[in-house]
């Protein structure tokens, strides 16, 4: 695997530490971290600064028999909890959200296919595969756009993204993304708000495709 | 090395109930404030306590003193089950490293790291009131509401340096796990 060079930017990582960021970028952030060792360290180092702050609280003095209900839950199995381990290109965090399934793409045209792991009034994150050499149509964001590669690469008018790299779209970027020749590229790309697409599907279309 | 790290780390190797009974003296009424500034219910906020401590009792094979101290380690369990049943939606949480099978832990790194953490702790008394109270506000806003937008930037100044000699160790230790 090569390098990754483009990865969480702080702020993002102390929300998604504090817990403040929006499922869909929430997802980006942890299949990130699941592939790229210093966005972890970045990550266990808000963890520090989190476990900080509960040092620092100010305790409240809990129920009288919370600890001894708990001391007698000790010896209960545990109840089983599903387990998603990471799976080929896969993190964990993504196979989570497949339950466990390959996803299931269902095409946009030109080759391009799309697996919606979640959809929700405050943003989707979805699988977006991309055959080698085409282009994702031009388009620019209402919100914000992360974009991680898992398989493959792009390469925009920004530079190239490899497995591992994240892309962050803004309203000023208007971009057009081409997979690199070699495998088709597999992305994670989470929205805050639907994506306007110039030129690919009319925009009548685009509550139809969901996109 | 911190006694609360002493505490989990015998909880981990021994079973010891003792040292569990200790950990939830401890952390149990910090949790329930943490929990409660979050915006949740005080008997919510208790479930949501013995959820956490029996997670630190059944997962406490996954503590690793050389990359977190039990605060922090404890922290992120908090964080993960009380989005997990208030907002409830499965949190997306990375993948654990594999821990290295033939890795002794090694004394003066869990120190070393410990030491960090201490540093860390000491530079956000020493912040400016206002600029400690943002941070208190990231990490302790109202995790009820979706609308949060990204402008959690952490004023780190200080913090900032701190942080970063942290990340260089974490780093190192990670690298050293690859």
């Amino acid at each position: 695997m090569s390098a990754i060079t483009h990865h969480i930017p702080d702020d993002m990582m102390a929300a998604y530490a504090a817990g403040t960021l929006p499922h869909p970028f929430a997802m980006v952030v942890a299949a990130h971290v699941s592939l790229c060792a210093d966005c972890r360290a970045t990550l266990e180092a808000y963890h520090t600064l989190g476990g900080a702050l509960l040092e620092q609280t100010e305790d409240i003095e809990v129920s009288k028999g919370l600890k001894s209900n708990l001391m007698a839950l000790l010896d209960e199995p545990a109840p089983p909890e599903p387990v998603f381990d990471a799976k080929g290109i896969y993190p964990g965090p993504v196979m989570a959200a497949l339950k466990g399934r390959s996803p299931r793409w269902k095409t946009l045209g030109m080759g391009v296919k799309q697996s919606i792991l979640s959809e929700t009034e405050g943003g989707s994150v979805r699988l977006l595969y991309i055959p080698a050499g085409q282009a994702v149509p031009d388009h620019s964001h209402n919100g914000l756009e992360l974009t991680l590669v898992l398989q493959g690469s792009f390469s925009d008018e920004t530079g190239r993204f490899g497995v591992g790299d994240v892309e962050i779209g803004d309203e000023d970027l208007e971009h057009t993304p081409i997979a690199d020749a070699g495998d088709a590229c597999i992305c994670l790309a989470a929205t805050d708000a639907p994506l306007r697409f110039n030129a690919f599907l009319p925009r009548l279309l685009q509550p139809l495709f969901r996109i | 090395m911190s006694q609360m790290t002493v505490w989990l780390v015998a909880v981990r190797d021994q079973r010891d109930r003792a040292a569990f009974g200790a950990l939830f003296d401890y952390f149990a009424p910090r949790l329930k404030g943490f929990i409660m500034r979050s915006g949740t219910s005080a008997a919510q906020a208790e479930e949501i306590v013995q959820d956490v401590m029996l997670t630190v009792w059944r997962k406490a094979a996954m503590f690793d003193p050389h990359r977190a101290q039990a605060s922090a380690w404890i922290y992120q369990i908090a964080r993960n089950r009380q989005i997990d049943i208030i907002r409830k939606e499965n949190r997306p949480i990375p993948d654990e490293l594999a821990q290295d099978p033939g890795s002794e832990p090694d004394a003066s790194q869990i120190l070393a790291f410990d030491q960090e953490a201490e540093q860390l702790k000491t530079a956000l008394e020493m912040l400016q009131p206002d600029q400690k109270e943002m941070i208190q506000k990231a990490y302790m806003g109202d995790l009820t509401h979706q609308e949060i937008s990204l402008q959690t930037g952490l004023p780190l100044g200080t913090v900032k340096s701190r942080i970063r000699l942290g990340l260089n160790r974490l780093r190192k230790e990670l690298k050293g796990l690859r």
